[in-house]
């Protein structure tokens, strides 16, 4: 019952909709990375998507791709408006409902180069296609009952995982069959059980055995928390997190960009549609996807931050979830130096002394340790790259807030799950605190919503096998 | 010889609980009815446990009540002695149990039955329910009369191929060793109806005059004069006490002894038993940690020496049965009157019934009580009167009558018979019910009186008492929530003090101070702030106030299962059209045709993915 809840969320948009149908609209997107590859796939669905494409490809021996079966491979040119070919590629069709997403299905293999890729999908949607939005094919493979929620959810999480951490995670998503939830819901279960038995039963049973109540719903609350935890950990390999460059001109940021670009393969560089006043780049820091920004582009005067550059960096600090801010070692501290930094949180900081290389030091370890108490400083020449490891350290154990993994619970939980965990949190945790304050059937009202809202996740109906547990664990009946 | 005997609009074929609810409903809906029994005797027979009531079935007496059935005022004529159990566990499952004069409760349900307006009596056997387009037609007697009908309330109990089992003793056999109906279950197999096989039990019964009450404890009732029905006057009559004790070692030893002369482990009895009412040979072997067991020892009326043995549920041979009796303390010197024994009976496997309780097979027939699968008078009364009324209003061409899960546990009850497949009989269960916290026994007046009223079933005297009850309530709570009282009070803060209360820190209406919960409503009475009322209106007001937070979470719980609840599945679905379903899924939804994707969910293997395949493919439909 309680994970139909979850379709009420896709119910509504496809209500308002309209008359067109989801599978009679039809999508196309390239479906592999973009960029030089071997080659690249362009997937289309939708139903009638097979004809539609025939009116756009010349097939090599004439045989349109109308008349040819499900999971057949067709060569031919892609033709351009005026008849011209514009590439030659193979093109696979799968029927419905015997694909991915469970509708006609065209995947056009074009060659390479991204030109005539692009050309070929241009003509697609000249055809009157659609461009899918990210994860489109996924949804629409479940919303036609290809596949199940968690799966489907799984799917998105990996196209959506940015390092190879992130995938390794995504392929661990939490499932409802996993071991975490099973202890948390035996736990539950056997609660409510006894509960049950004593409100059902009370000439056989007596009183609830608060004692034990009492334990078991103090481990309950330990396990939802380490599972909310790990979860919350383990999001930011799969959502990356954005740090900050800052520091006034010439300080070494754009090198430091630079320094930390080539030690890691940028994910993708040149994100159309940034402002040129801040450098971004993807970059890959210990397995945790970080989109770097370096303020280069905001200016400042001579001896005071102009009142532009300060709004300006004040709305990219505020996005960051970290701060590296850098200091020359051979200019000292400089008023603009602590304009800068009074700008930023010292709780999400990292302090970079650069140019550590170079013989006049204007800087002192003791005025760093009165000036950044309880901050990480970190001495480093960025041109020589010293002090990169220890930059990265400390990047991730700040991201991660100290929980470096490493206590087994390597899932990925996604937002519906992690919201799922905390209403259920939250009910077990009200549950405790009014154990002996409250009557035993409200009492039961949390733990029971307890158990149905992690039934969220498992997707099990779980009032009978409550009720078996009492049968099993009580001698009741007269 | 086969004789037109008359016509009826409605026939109720068994006078049990839920025959006897069903029959008065469909008269008193001014349906003209007969009801047939086997026997004028054994008319609303307790077979079993001389009691009503307890937790989740207090709950049924009093929604059977409010909706203007009559179990409610039948036991409040009849009882011997009323206990509120549960009292220190919250308002929702504090319920009332009563201990019954067996006899008297029959005598007066006759009394009530032959002193109904449009409704008949008739002793016979049915032994045939003829159809026709697969609609009830008539039925024909053992005797050859036949009745012509629009519609038929089979509510023959554990009537149909009873067999009776103590030992190595096997014969056929109707509860309190009647005859069993033999033919009326071909008839209905060969209607096309599916039929399954439960076991259950009762205990032997002993002589009070050979008892030793000394060594057993006192189980007084309350000195409350409480009462089922709203409104039965209140009840005066002196009550008789139930005696408890224990098994022994011994008594556990001359069991397992005799373990291999039990029917239930040599596998002479197969068909399957209710886990909440085991046999005794059953915990003893199940539980074997546990040295003794409890046992209740309960007068089964004013006028009869027999005594029921509550616990002690058995199958045993009659020798070991009364050797286990002596070994228990109190009962050393026993007579044993009436030998234990199990029964089993065919039944209609719940599944075929709508949740109007008619079959989907044969239109008109309806089925009820434990016919359906279920145990309890207070389970079987319910279903009757459902029954009853949904019979009466299809004849009447007006819309059926369904409870929610969410409006009382009629709702829960019907809805789990029909949507779940249970492998034991059902009983009644407060854990069974999600909305608990509303579904109390103190408010289904307040929950059905009105539904019960526009059926037709609420006559006027019980809608006066219904209205007045009810203005004065929210008079009540109008007051309440209407005044208030500041810090400077005085009056109010010395009686803060003295409960140890904290003080007022801004104005605060007498609502929400008794919301603390060392604020009583009889000190805001006593003190004059505001008028007394009676016990139940009073109560009430407690209830709604001090449970007013966990109440709206459970509204709250109330309005997402309702979503769900009202997304009603097209009539004409066909399942086989809907792409990808599980098998298991695809059977089951043929078989229950679920009136909303809520009852659908509940189905066991329906699985959450198999319900988002549903409703996809409904979406389709619409677009």
């Amino acid at each position: 019952m309680v994970a139909v809840r979850e379709t009420e969320k896709w119910e509504n948009p496809t209500r308002t909709k309209g008359v067109k149908s989801m599978s009679e609209e039809l999508i196309a997107a390239l479906s592999t990375p973009p960029g030089e590859g071997g080659i690249s796939i362009i997937r289309a669905s939708g139903n009638g998507v097979i004809e539609r494409v025939d009116q756009i490809f010349s097939p090599a021996k004439g045989i349109k791709l109308a008349n040819k079966d499900g999971f057949s491979l067709t060569l031919g040119w892609i033709t351009d408006k005026d008849g011209s070919k514009i590439d030659q590629v193979v093109i696979g069709i799968m029927r419905a409902p015997h694909s991915y997403t469970g509708e006609d299905v065209v995947e056009i293999n074009s060659h390479g180069g991204s030109l005539p890729v692009r050309r070929c999908l241009q003509r697609c949607l000249d055809l009157g296609l659609r461009l899918a939005e990210p994860g489109e094919f996924t949804k629409r493979a479940f919303l036609n009952g290809r596949l199940d929620l968690s799966q489907a959810e799984a799917v998105i999480d990996i196209i959506r995982a940015k390092t190879d951490r992130g995938l390794q995670l995504a392929m661990h998503q939490l499932e409802g069959k996993s071991r975490h939830i099973e202890e948390i819901e035996d736990n539950l279960v056997q609660i409510n059980a006894m509960v049950e038995a004593s409100l059902d039963f009370p000439d056989e049973v007596g009183d609830l055995d608060y004692d034990a109540a009492q334990s078991l719903l103090t481990e309950t609350i330990d396990k939802l928390n380490n599972l909310l935890v790990a979860g919350s950990r383990n999001e930011v390999y799969r959502d990356g997190v954005v740090v900050v460059i800052c520091g006034k001109p010439n300080v070494g940021k754009s090198s430091l960009l630079n320094a930390l670009l080539r030690k890691e393969k940028a994910i993708v560089t040149d994100i159309p549609g940034t402002t040129r006043d801040v450098v971004e780049d993807y970059i890959n820091i210990r397995g945790i996807p970080v989109k770097i920004m370096d303020t280069a582009g905001i200016r400042f005067t001579e001896d005071r931050v102009e009142k532009i550059g300060v709004e300006k960096s004040r709305e990219v600090i505020e996005r960051a979830d970290l701060l590296i801010f850098m200091l020359d070692i051979a200019e000292g501290i400089s008023q603009d130096d602590i304009d800068i930094y009074n700008l930023v949180d010292p709780g999400r900081v990292i302090v970079l002394v650069n140019k550590d290389d170079l013989e006049s030091k204007k800087i002192s370890p003791l005025q760093l340790e009165e000036m950044f108490a309880g901050v990480k400083v970190i001495r480093a020449s960025v041109i020589n790259e010293v002090g990169l490891e220890e930059l990265e350290k400390a990047v991730e154990e700040m991201v991660l807030n100290g929980a470096v993994p490493g206590d087994g619970l390597d899932i990925m939980v996604n937002i519906r799950q992690k919201d799922a965990l905390e209403r259920t949190y939250e009910q077990v945790r009200n549950a405790r605190q009014t154990l002996k304050a409250v009557p035993l059937d409200c009492l039961a009202i949390d733990i029971w919503g307890a158990l149905e809202t992690l039934g969220e996740i498992s997707g099990k109906s779980l009032k009978e096998e409550v009720i078996d547990r009492i049968f099993h664990d009580f001698c009741v009946g007269k | 010889m086969i004789y037109e005997a008359g016509r009826y609009e409605i026939i109720v074929i068994g006078a049990g609980h839920a025959g006897c609810e069903a029959a008065l409903a469909s008269a008193r809906m001014g349906c003209r009815t007969l009801l047939v029994t086997m026997s004028v005797e054994y008319i609303a027979l307790m077979p079993c446990n001389p009691s009503i009531g307890g937790p989740a079935k207090a709950q049924l007496v009093r929604e059977i009540d409010a909706l203007g059935g009559e179990m409610g005022v039948n036991i409040d004529k009849s009882s011997i002695q009323m206990r509120m159990i549960n009292t220190g566990k919250g308002p929702a499952v504090q319920a009332l149990r009563a201990q019954a004069d067996k006899h008297e409760y029959g005598r007066e349900m006759i009394k009530t039955i032959l002193g109904q307006p449009k409704l008949d009596l008739l002793m016979a056997e049915v032994e045939d329910i003829e159809t026709e387009d697969s609609m009830v037609k008539a039925v024909v007697t053992r005797t050859g009369a036949r009745y012509e009908c629009q519609a038929i309330v089979l509510t023959t109990g554990t009537y149909l191929k009873g067999r009776i089992i103590a030992g190595e003793v096997i014969y056929d056999g109707g509860p309190g060793n009647q005859f069993p109906a033999v033919r009326l279950s071909d008839s209905l197999k060969s209607m096309g109806i599916k039929l399954g096989r439960f076991k259950t039990g009762t205990p032997p019964r002993i002589d009070r005059k050979t008892v030793d009450f000394t060594r057993m404890e006192e189980q007084p009732g309350d000195e409350y004069p409480w009462r089922f029905s709203f409104i039965s006057p209140p009840p005066q009559r002196e009550q008789l006490s139930c005696w408890l004790t224990h098994s022994t070692p011994e008594t556990h030893r001359i069991v397992m002894e005799n373990i291999d002369r039990a029917p239930m482990f040599t596998g002479v009895i197969q068909g399957r038993g209710p886990r909440y009412c085991p046999s005794f040979e059953d915990k003893v072997v199940r539980f074997s940690h546990k040295p003794s067991h409890q046992l209740f020892i309960e007068p089964e009326g004013r006028d009869t020496d027999e005594m029921y043995v509550q616990g002690l549920n058995t199958s045993l041979p009659e020798d070991v049965q009364i050797r286990v009796l002596r070994s228990i303390p109190g009962l050393e010197n026993v007579h044993m009157i009436r030998t234990g024994y199990a029964i089993e009976y065919d039944y209609v496997i719940p599944s075929q019934a709508r949740l109007t309780l008619e079959n989907k097979v044969v239109a008109g027939l309806f089925t009820a009580g434990q016919i359906n699968g279920t145990s309890g008078y207070e389970e079987a009364a319910a279903q009757g009167l459902i029954a009853g009324i949904n019979a009466a209003l299809k004849i009447q061409a007006r819309e059926p009558f369904i409870l929610k899960r969410s409006e009382a546990y009629i709702g829960v009850l019907i809805d789990d018979l029909v949507t779940k497949h249970a492998d034991e009989p059902y009983r009644m269960l407060t854990s069974r019910a999600e909305y608990r916290l509303l579904l109390r026994q103190d408010n289904a007046d307040l929950r059905l009186t009105e539904m019960g009223r526009e059926i037709g079933l609420v006559d006027d005297y019980r809608w006066a008492v219904f209205r007045e009850k009810k203005a004065r309530l929210e008079k009540g709570i109008r007051h309440l929530q209407t005044t208030s009282f500041t810090p400077a009070d005085r009056d109010m803060s010395r009686y803060l003090a003295s409960r140890s209360s904290a003080p007022l820190r801004d104005r605060t209406s007498l609502w929400e101070l008794l919301r603390r919960p060392e604020i009583r409503i009889d000190d805001l009475i006593d003190s004059g702030w505001m008028g007394s009322a009676d016990d139940e209106v009073i109560s009430q007001i407690q209830i709604q106030c001090k449970y007013e937070g966990y109440i709206n979470k459970q509204r709250e719980q109330v309005r997402r299962f309702e979503k769900l609840e009202n997304r009603q599945i097209p009539k004409d679905i066909d399942y086989e059209q809907v792409y990808s379903l599980s098998n298991e899924a695809l059977q089951k939804l043929k078989e229950i045709r679920p009136i909303s994707i809520g009852q659908a969910s509940r189905i066991s293997g329906v699985t959450p993915a198999d319900i988002n395949i549903l409703l996809i493919s409904m979406e389709k439909r619409r677009i």
